[in-house]
């Protein structure tokens, strides 16, 4: 039924476009290969590296969280004895910083983008597998680097994740952790552009006939999005390290301000560095970093709610140019994280942060309109993907008060900030991430993870996630900085705490349930079959796990859900909604029956051209 | 006990900023008959709310946020009553179709659903309303930003300066100066009811001033000098705090802002108010300082063992710069 | 390549327009030349694309000159392409390879070197060549295998 071709006599390792039947031995190579831990060394398949890479990030996760568990228990009590300051301030520092450099965004573009990205657009690997590789090596040093910082005399970075100058200059902070923590950003940062150049490359050249851009997936879309983001913030967190560890130890004065302050009147401008250059900087890759960690995740929902409610996505050109809005706009907000500097232009920054909401409102509304009147089925997947949506609409809403300088002047740096940027943060790196896990496990592996721990999992997370953040709003707006080892007693904030603590341990323990269905699918395996879940895109056309070079035959594409047409040729999109009633399938949906079966016609007709986005 | 300015121009301005969110995202139903007329009764109501708070006026609570007792914060906070009812409201109506959606439409049976992808209208008018409101929204905002960035001419102003870990207030033209570092925090007294301008500062890395019952905090940066505006209008003690993290005892960083009367600031001004040389200031600076410079490796040594060094949480003499 | 060349210089104009307006509110210079670098970096690849578009299209240059070849546009361009019409040898995909993994550690010691001292420099440095070298013969012998 499908497209079948046959396959041209294709040399080396040359990746043939698909043909050959069922033929999954096309590429025999791959079978006198070296094996063990020199296979895994010398690879450059996509799926592998991806795996490495999402292995690799959900190790990290877990120790982050283990930090993170540390920075509650210190705070159950007001002026808590569980660690020292020095360890306080460490364990924030790194907890923030391998949760975003090292979990959220590898784990999304380095992990899963890097296996679904490929499959998804019908190419049989990255466009420079090699680069793809080098990627992963990188990244691997880098974690390394950075986690090394706990076993110097100093103890680990603890200048906070934004580490802002002169805070971060030798002055104040002199240790090796530190400069570890710049070396490790500077390996992870050539990583993450490697990735994204990949990307960018992959998307634009890979695609498979008929494939048109209009035609991508969603997630595709975001990640390729994603990787311009990269491009353009990565560099500029590059140099911004590199002047700050010349500061630190050539003795520039880029950042640095010692000797030169201001009590005694002006400074000198020319002997004194620019505290507030390293936050422009800094936030240049900063803002558009929260987006690079968000952007990917609304891409895995935006899969998954249509496989689970049965109907395309509501509003498939919308959530594209809603995706091009938020990136292009995140670019250009970078200062609202610097209102209180009394530096910057509060006008333009507040207002092009606000307008943030309205594309991400749009994202939303698609949202609930792909499930509006659907047939929701709620495994794993989409209940993360639903616990994603509640969590950030509440960190959406209070990051629109936060974009509004007068308000921002006495919720920033305080528990609030951490409750949004959590809700935010947490909502698309662990609802989406893990409902990514949950969803596309099958297609990686084979067999299905265990759905009934699925669902513990996801009613202890949900539930720890209100209960840990909810009281931090409240303890935000009562004056609770954030980063604070200890806390006056009299105020009152000893519960609120407690409960945030309660509630960080029902999460660790939600992510006990994660490890035992590993262990029970790896024990006790169900074989998943190709297409488990009924899904739309390509990637689920192929066989679970895909072979080398991921397809032997593919679909006709004629929409951006070949698989759904290829399976459902009686449930073709209907391209144009509206109050017209319960309506035929029209003639608008061409379906992409690749053997000509009605309606439509079939290749090249007519009707099969209709309703297709130009390209 | 909350000193709501009846006629103050900024309360019709910030109270009516709920009137057009409440209004607004009632668009992105993509709607079924009986879903519409429960929603336009569930709007309804959230108007009458809405409006009920508003007719309320200065009655609204602050929400959680502390309750400001200087002008500037009075703006702010209205601001954010503003913005807390747009959000809640926004918030219950997304909230309310998700819910919607999930309950009513988990699978009943194996008919295939209407295919849809499209919907024009409904795509154009859930882009449209949140581009008002954000428009909205940023009107108020411009308008309370400039009134708590106000800079009056000042009759009185007050140097604040931060370091690892603590904070110096110099009052320029009378004289005075009060240091203090960590577990010793230092009092900045303050005149009711007036405007008093502030020079903010630091010696070595980004402190943040932040006062909760100000409903306002700033940075005090090295090479930067920071001027804002408070005007106190209710007498007594309130908490300040570093918000900034800045090193090791950033937790520590603590200060009180006491608002007193007029006669009662010019008797602690007197008693305080030392004609004598600059070195006593000096020495006590100086002794802060050493105590705060190479900061954060140090070890962990309870914070008392280096406070214990620091003259402080005295009112030293002037310096007369 | 229509569609991408598009979605690049979009980029580019978009963000020469924020350049532009952040520029005459603000004058400052870090954020001002960010902008210009984004600006960039969306116009100079999104102008390479257009201009193979064109040149697909029997365009020479730009909008000016004519090639003989019309090579029209990619099948992954044409929503009416079947799979057949992309069938073919699509690029050459390495089997295996061990250099980006002593390249990769090669980077990792060299940037430790900065923190632990030169010494280890030499020991990046010779592995990062011998990885260049090696990825370099490996990538004109056409692969391994
Ligand atoms: C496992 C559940 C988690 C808990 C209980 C938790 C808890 C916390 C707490 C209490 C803080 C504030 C520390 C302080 O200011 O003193 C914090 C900071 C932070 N968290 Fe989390 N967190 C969790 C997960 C995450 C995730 C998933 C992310 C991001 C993907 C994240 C990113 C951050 C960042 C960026 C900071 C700021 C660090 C800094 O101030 O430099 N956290 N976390
Ligand atoms: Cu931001
Ligand atoms: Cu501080």
């Amino acid at each position: 039924m499908t497209d079948v071709i046959a396959p041209p006599a294709g040399g080396g390792g040359g990746a043939l476009i698909p043909g050959a039947g069922t033929d999954h031995l096309a590429h025999p190579h791959e079978e006198h290969g070296p094996s063990g831990l020199m296979k895994w060394i010398t690879t450059t398949d996509h799926k592998v590296i991806g795996l490495s890479y999402m292995i690799t990030a959900v190790a990290l996760f877990y120790i982050a969280g283990l930090l993170a568990l540390g920075i509650r228990v210190q705070l159950t009590t007001p002026a808590g004895t569980f660690i020292s300051f020095q360890q306080y301030n460490q364990l924030f520092t790194m907890h923030g910083s391998i949760m975003l450099y090292l979990f959220a965004g590898p784990f999304a573009f380095g992990g899963l983008a890097n296996y679904v990205v490929p499959l998804q657009i019908g190419a049989p690997d990255m466009a420079f597998p090699r680069l793809n590789a080098l990627s992963y090596w990188l990244f691997l040093g880098g974690s390394t680097t950075m986690l090394l910082g706990f076993a110097t005399s100093g103890g680990a970075a603890d200048f906070g994740w934004v580490a802002y100058a002169p805070l971060s200059t030798s002055t104040y902070t002199p240790g090796t952790g530190e400069d570890l923590w710049i070396m490790a950003l500077v390996l992870t940062g050539f990583s993450a552009i490697f990735t994204g150049v990949n990307l960018v490359a992959t998307i634009f050249y890979l695609r498979a006939p008929g494939m048109t851009m209009f035609r991508m997936p969603i997630f595709t879309w975001n990640m390729l999005v994603t990787g311009i983001l990269i491009l353009i913030a990565f560099p500029v967190l590059t140099a911004a390290l590199v002047m700050l560890f010349a500061d630190r130890h050539f003795g520039t004065m880029i950042y640095a301000v010692t000797g030169c302050h201001t009590v005694t009147g002006a400074p000198d401008a020319h002997a004194c560095g620019s505290a507030v250059l390293w936050q422009n900087l800094f936030w240049f890759f900063g803002h558009p970093e929260v987006y690079i960690l968000a952007l990917p995740y609304f891409g895995i929902v935006t899969e998954i709610f249509p496989v689970f409610s049965r109907k395309p996505v509501f509003g498939y050109k919308g959530m594209v140019f809603a995706t091009m809005s938020i990136a292009a706009l995140s670019t250009g907000v970078w200062a609202h994280h610097m209102f209180t500097t009394g530096t910057v232009l509060l006008p333009f920054f507040s207002l092009m942060s606000l307008l943030i909401a309205v594309p991400t409102g749009i994202k939303f509304f698609n949202w609930i309109g792909t499930m509006w009147r659907g047939q929701l089925v709620y495994k794993t997947p989409m209940l993360m993907s639903i616990g994603f949506l509640f969590a950030f609409l509440m960190g959406g809403v209070t990051g629109v008060m936060l974009a509004s300088p007068p308000i921002d002047f006495f919720v920033h740096t305080t528990y609030f900030v951490v409750a949004h940027f959590h809700q935010v943060l947490f909502g698309s790196a662990v609802f989406g991430g893990f409902a990514g896990l949950y969803y596309w496990y099958p297609k990686m592996f084979g067999r299905m993870l265990n759905d009934t721990l699925g669902k513990w999992h996801f009613w202890l997370l949900f539930i720890g996630f209100w209960v840990t953040f909810m009281p931090q709003y409240i303890l935000g707006l009562h004056g609770m900085p954030r980063r604070v080892a200890s806390y006056p007693a009299h105020l009152g904030w000893q519960s609120l705490n407690i409960a945030s603590t309660i509630g960080a341990f029902m999460i660790a323990t939600s992510f006990l349930f994660l490890l035992a269905n590993f262990w029970v699918s790896w024990r006790y395996p169900v074989p998943a079959g190709d297409n488990p879940w009924d899904a739309h895109t390509l990637e689920w056309f192929t066989t679970s796990p895909p072979p080398h070079h991921n397809y032997t035959h593919l679909p006709t594409i004629r929409s951006e859900r070949p698989t759904w047409d290829y399976n459902h040729p009686e449930a073709p999109t209907i391209r144009h909604g509206g109050p017209s009633g319960p309506g035929h399938p029209n003639g608008h949906g061409p379906i992409g029956s690749g053997n000509g079966g009605p309606p439509g016609g079939g290749d090249g007709s007519a009707g099969a051209r209709q309703g297709v986005p130009a390209s | 006990m909350d000193p709501s300015p009846t006629g103050n121009p900024s309360a019709t301005r910030t109270d009516a900023a709920p009137g057009g969110p409440a209004a607004a995202p009632d668009a992105p139903e993509p709607g079924a008959a009986p879903a519409r007329s429960r929603r336009s009764r569930w709007l309804g109501t959230a108007v009458l709310v809405a409006g009920g708070l508003l007719l309320a006026g200065c009655q609204l609570p602050t929400f959680g946020e502390t309750k400001p007792v200087t002008t500037q914060g009075q703006d702010a906070i209205k601001l954010w009553q503003g913005f807390f009812i747009a959000g809640a409201i926004v918030f219950l109506i997304v909230f309310g179709l998700i819910t919607w959606a999930v309950l009513r439409y988990r699978r009943r049976s194996d008919a295939m659903p209407r295919q849809t992808q499209y919907h024009t209208i409904l795509e154009i008018i859930y882009t449209t309303v949140p581009v008002v409101i954000v428009l909205v929204l940023f009107g108020f905002t411009f308008v309370t930003e400039n009134e708590v960035n106000a800079l009056p001419t000042p009759k009185m102003s007050v140097t604040v300066t931060g370091f690892q870990w603590g904070w110096r207030f110099h009052y320029t033209t009378k004289n005075v100066t009060v240091i203090g570092v960590e577990l010793q925090d230092p009092e900045m007294v303050l005149p009711v009811n007036e405007p008093t301008r502030i020079y903010l500062e630091s010696h070595d890395v980004i402190h943040g001033f932040y006062v909760p019952a100000f409903d306002f905090s700033r940075y005090a940066q090295p090479g930067i000098i920071n001027k804002f505006t408070i005007t106190p209008h209710t007498t007594g003690t309130y908490r300040g705090q570093c918000t900034q993290y800045c090193g090791l005892y950033h937790s520590l960083m603590r200060f009180r802002v006491k608002v007193v009367s007029d006669a009662a600031f010019a008797a602690w001004v007197s008693t305080h108010h030392s004609s004598g040389p600059a070195t006593s200031i000096s020495t006590a600076e100086k002794q802060a300082l050493t105590n705060s410079t190479p900061g954060a490796h140090t070890p962990n040594v309870p914070p008392s063992t280096v406070t214990s060094t620091a003259t402080t949480n005295q009112t030293a003499g002037s310096t007369g710069l | 390549m229509k569609i991408e060349s598009t979605f690049l210089i979009g980029v580019g104009i978009f963000f020469g327009c924020v350049a532009a307006i952040y520029w005459f509110l603000s004058y400052e210079d870090a954020g001002g030349m960010m902008l210009v670098g984004t600006c960039l970096l969306g116009l100079v690849p999104g102008s390479y694309y257009f201009f193979w578009h064109r040149r697909f299209r029997g365009h020479k240059y730009f909008f000016w000159g004519k090639t003989e070849r019309v090579v029209g546009t990619r099948p992954e361009d044409r929503p009416d392409a079947t799979i057949a019409d992309g069938a073919g040898v699509i690029s050459s995909f390495p089997g295996g390879s061990v250099w980006p993994f002593i390249l990769g550690m090669g980077a990792f010691v060299l940037l430790l070197s900065f923190v632990f001292g030169v010494w280890l420099a030499m020991v990046g440095g010779s592995v990062i060549l011998t990885a260049l070298v090696g990825v370099t013969a490996e990538s004109r012998r056409g692969g391994t295998h």
